[in-house]
């Protein structure tokens, strides 16, 4: 009975594959009503793009926003028009030009998406809107693009732009995809996490000619993308338009920083250009166009350009001076310009008149005794102890490295240590004549304009400062902004060696900036003069103001404008008396400084 | 050295070839089912399913050479080693194990987890073998039906408190082993019997038709045969009892937990509510309907795109297979399942002892009633049961328990000459 048995087993397993086969070829072949579902309800995923954050200047008035764009896709394998003519004509293109996108579309996909009219205007896309239904695979997509309503702080705001494929690799997260936009540069750049919000997932039924069948499941899948934080910035857009007019045909920097907070108030990089110019179709060809400008107005030159210090640094060799008890405010050296060059004033002078006059010599026997202190012998070992203590301290001025402001490639500039003279002279041969210039700011040293307004607030606040940022409020949150930016930072000089410095700019500004002295604001500035070996100096100034209570910390660079005390600071000037007063007495001053062209 | 030149080539290739071919085209179906054409990724990008797949299937690699390696006694020694400590890891799962959707079924650390119901199928069958390896064991008598029943459905009983239903249905696939073995005929005419008489109560909305349709049957019955009245007496007994029994099954079926009573009323009408129960058939005979002949061609299929339908890869992935290769493509798959269990039975037929001959049968019997149970409710024949379509399906415990299954028995049958001396 048994041996009947397995043949019965092998009869059933045919039986099953056969009834499954059977009512397979039901379904698949005999029946087309399954294609014809399948037909009317593909299901399309959709990614939900949030809406990017805006950008608030610090008195609410809004820098930055979305606007919506439409582009017309194509889906080429489903593309389908009769009237060729009547086509163009419709959506107002040449037939070349139709030629040309479609099979351009057709090599990249014939079933993925490819934009075949970019950048369709809110009143176009109205017009259009109903003769897209005559035309299978056609379906508009809504992008926004970035709008900078001010045309202003270019450099500061940054631009976004399509996301690269290095970029794209780099994303662990996997949040990006090809095409994605991400900010690039400035403020758009730095907090990208926080303006590009969470993109969203929608899962829609469609048909095969595309059309909307309502969503998938009732959204059951779908997620809601969440629209980007909205940032406050720290500037003040009329104190930054009032600086890009100043500096208009000129190139430098203008920096202001609020001394108390760290918060900057104006950050100028001249020349500057429209930020709307890198949004949207046309980012690509003046992206080019400004990359090739020889006045360089992507070159972001406040946190960028680096220049030798000059004499401001003197203040900053003062307080070292001090601090160390190497100087006294009654410390007085000659003014011996076999030394070092130097320019008519009182001879001999102390240190408050060291301040006043700017004068070298004085300052090149001030840095000797901090930098040869006798501790060793050997004198080329006590200048490397010297010299790398000294640097110690000038590190906590915010020199020497960036200071982390909220914006990308801040450069740091430079203070040289022992080992950057070990290589360029050897161990052991060099000493203080080698790196004497460093006492007045010159030589293997470099600061940005940023650090130089930094050092400005430095003295506003007697010691301290925050670091320079541009952003203070996230979702109108100060507690969201980085930590470091809400973290005091101490320079590790007392207090009370601040009182001499201060009243020395105060007096200093009637010595060598009297343009710069406005009758009932109270200014302490320093000029300075950055060597240029390719032409004329660099105008520099710094102040802060008022000197009481100061509001604002300034740094100003006008390149090839000679003497600090001339463009820098009358601009300086100008800028104070507009941030604290709000309006402009000085006109014929004002002019002065708009008539000047430097470049 | 004899012996292993001898094992070597008695290894049955046609089989590991239908093997092979299975596992291959059910990961490029996987891969299909997770394809996005607006995010490639390549098909073996560990973060999605195929390339999670490729390991696993490495992994299967790596089990097979273990078990063709191994002594070809060690599973006949182990047996009720392996049967009874997987019963205390069914028992444990419950308490120790992973929730996951209101079921606990998986245990483990950390990144490896495992499913012991799916392992205990092949060591309830290797038990069910050791069992009945004495010749003096006929399934005739009432007292060894008995005690294989008793290892049958106790791992059985185990899985349904997890609860996992599905899984636990499988087991009554070794009936068709027994069946082999010499269990009584009129069992399965019963059994077969009462299976269509519940489907006809279940598929008729008014159980009057069905109970006037036995009358009938039981008038003619009564008409044709012998007028005695025992006889008539019984078949009107017998004709109560169906008409009780279906009307009593509404009844339990209302008493079952809601989503198995949508599962059993979906497949009556699949259009009860589209969009909700009957989704997954509605979709998955669509997506399969709309394959035609020849299929859509490989990852061009629409219906059964994106990752948001957990069982898309897993239960459901005859899906992408009959969309994008059509008819032609299920005949192909269906063809290799038929032709491998088949094979399995010709093989389980040339053992030349018991042990591995209920052992093959073991085989048969589960991987067959994966094969017709899961394409068939893909299709709409049967309601929804969670098991996997053997070597096809994703993960890794179905897998990886299938081919140590399969391959325990191949390692057997190339031992068969080995194995002789003891068929009694």
């Amino acid at each position: 009975m048994n041996d009947q048995r397995p043949l019965v087993i092998i009869i059933v397993i045919a039986i099953v594959g056969l009834v499954l086969l059977t009512k397979l070829f039901l379904i698949q072949v005999a029946d087309d009503s399954f294609l014809k579902k399948a037909e009317s309800n593909a299901i399309q995923r959709v990614v939900d793009h949030p809406y990017r954050g805006l950008v608030y200047d610090r008195n609410g008035k809004i820098l930055v926003y979305n606007y919506p764009i439409f582009d017309l896709m194509v889906i080429p394998r489903e593309f389908q028009v009769k009237d060729t003519t009547r086509f163009c004509e419709i959506f107002k293109i040449s037939k070349e030009y139709l030629k040309e996108t479609y099979t351009a579309a057709r090599k990249y996909s014939p079933v993925k998406p490819s934009p075949l009219i970019k950048q369709i205007s809110t009143t176009d896309f109205a017009r259009i809107q109903d003769y897209l239904i005559d035309y299978p695979g056609l379906f508009v997509m809504t992008r926004s693009v970035r709008s900078y309503p001010q045309a202003s702080a270019a450099n500061a705001l940054g631009y976004i732009g399509e996301i690269s494929g290095p970029q794209l690799e780099k994303d662990t997260t996997k949040y990006y995809r090809q095409g994605d936009y991400v900010g690039l540069s400035g403020i758009e750049g730095y907090y990208e996490n926080e303006l590009r919000g969470v993109k969203g997932v929608k899962y829609k039924l469609v048909n095969v000619r595309g059309v909307d069948k309502g969503p998938f499941k009732n959204g059951e899948f779908d997620t809601a993308s969440v629209a980007g934080k909205n940032l406050t910035s720290t500037l003040d857009l009329d104190l930054q338009q009032y600086g890009e007019m100043l500096m208009a045909g000129k190139r430098g920097s203008v920096v202001a920083i609020e001394p108390k907070t760290g918060e900057i108030l104006a950050m100028i990089s001249a020349p500057t250009y429209d930020p709307n110019l890198l949004t949207g179709a046309q980012f690509g060809a003046n992206y080019l166009l400004l990359n090739r400008d020889q006045d360089k107005p992507l070159f972001n030159r406040p946190i960028m350009a680096m220049y030798p210090p000059g004499s401001i640094f003197k203040i900053v060799q003062s307080l070292i001076g001090l601090q160390m008890g190497v100087l006294t405010p009654n410390t007085t050296f000659g003014c011996n310009r076999s030394l070092v060059a130097c320019h008519n004033h009182p001879n001999p002078v102390n240190l408050f008149g060291a301040i006043r006059n700017s004068c070298n010599p004085y300052y090149h026997q001030a840095y000797r005794m901090m930098i040869n202190r006798e501790v060793s012998t050997n004198t080329f070992k006590d200048t490397e102890i010297g010299l790398n203590a000294w640097r110690e301290s000038v590190l906590k001025f915010g020199l020497g490295g960036p200071l982390g402001i909220d914006m990308k490639n801040e450069k740091g500039g430079s203070i040289p240590s022992s080992k950057y003279y070990d290589r360029v002279y050897g161990e052991g041969r060099w000493k203080y004549s080698t790196i004497y210039s460093l006492s007045i700011g010159q030589g293997e040293m470099l600061v940005t304009p940023l650090q130089m307004a930094n050092l400005a607030a430095i003295f506003a606040n007697k010691g301290y400062y925050y670091p320079p940022h541009l952003i203070k409020a996230v979702d109108g949150d100060y507690e969201k902004i980085p930590v470091q930016f809400r973290t005091k930072m101490d320079v590790g000089v007392d207090a009370h060696h601040f009182d001499l410095i201060q009243d020395a700019m105060a007096e200093a500004i009637y010595g060598t900036a009297a343009r710069a002295a406005i009758s009932d604001i109270q200014i302490a500035g320093k000029t300075g003069t950055a060597q240029n070996p390719q032409g004329e100096d660099h105008s520099v100034f710094i102040a802060f103001a008022p000197k009481d209570d100061p509001k604002i910390a300034i740094a100003v660079y006008v390149e090839n404008a000679g003497w600090g005390g001339r463009a820098a600071a009358s601009t300086a000037s100008l800028m104070i008396e507009k941030y604290i007063r709000g309006s402009i007495t000085r006109l014929a001053l004002e002019e002065y400084v708009l008539a000047g062209k430097f470049m | 050295m004899r012996q292993d030149d001898l094992y070597i080539n008695k290894i049955d290739w046609i089989t590991i070839a239908i093997y092979a071919a299975l596992v291959i085209i059910g990961w490029f179906n996987i891969y299909a089912a997770v394809y996005d054409e607006q995010n490639i990724k390549s098909i073996f990008d560990l973060s999605i399913n195929s390339g999670q797949q490729l390991v696993r299937i490495g992994t299967a690699v790596l089990i097979i050479l273990l078990i063709m390696v191994a002594d070809y006694r060690l599973f006949e020694n182990l047996s009720w080693v392996l049967y009874l400590v997987f019963l205390v890891l069914l028992l444990v799962t419950p308490f120790i194990g992973k929730e996951v959707n209101g079921q606990t079924l998986s245990i483990g650390f950390g990144a490896f987890r495992i499913q012991p119901s799916e392992f205990a199928k092949f060591t309830t069958a290797l038990a069910l073998a050791k069992f009945m390896e004495r010749p003096s064991i006929d399934l005739s008598q009432p007292k060894y039906q008995a005690q294989v029943m008793f290892i049958i459905f106790l791992p059985a009983l185990f899985i349904m408190l997890q609860p996992d239903t599905g899984t636990a249905m499988v087991f009554a696939a070794f009936f068709i082993m027994l069946y082999r073995e010499g269990m009584p005929q009129w069992y399965y005419v019963l059994g077969l019997t009462f299976v269509a008489i519940s489907l006809l109560a279940l598929g008729i909305e008014n159980n009057l038709y069905l109970a006037i349709g036995v009358g009938v049957v039981i008038a003619v019955l009564i008409l044709l045969g012998k007028k005695r009245w025992t006889r008539i007496v019984g078949l009107v007994v017998l004709g109560l009892l169906i008409v009780g029994y279906t009307y009593s099954l509404d009844y339990v079926v209302a008493k079952l937990p809601e989503h198995q009573q949508n599962r059993i009323m979906v497949l009556f009408n699949p259009n009860i509510d589209p969009l909700g129960v009957g989704w997954n058939v509605t979709q998955s005979k669509i997506a399969i309907g709309s394959g035609g002949f020849l299929g859509k061609g490989y990852l061009e299929g629409t219906q059964t795109k994106f990752d948001f339908v957990p069982e898309q890869h897993t239960d459901f992935i005859f899906c992408t297979l009959g969309e994008e290769f059509g008819w032609v493509g299920s005949l192909v798959v269906i063809g290799l399942f038929c032709g491998l269990l088949m094979r399995l039975v010709m093989l389980a037929e040339r053992q030349k002892n018991r042990f591995s001959r209920v052992y093959g049968y073991c085989v048969v019997s589960i991987l067959f009633f994966h094969f017709m149970i899961n394409i068939a409710m893909t299709i709409g024949l049967f309601p929804v049961v969670g098991i996997p379509l053997p070597f096809f399906s994703y993960g890794g415990s179905s897998l990886w328990s299938f081919t140590i299954l399969l391959f325990i028995f191949i390692k057997l049958d190339s031992h068969r000459i080995q194995l002789l001396g003891r068929m009694g």
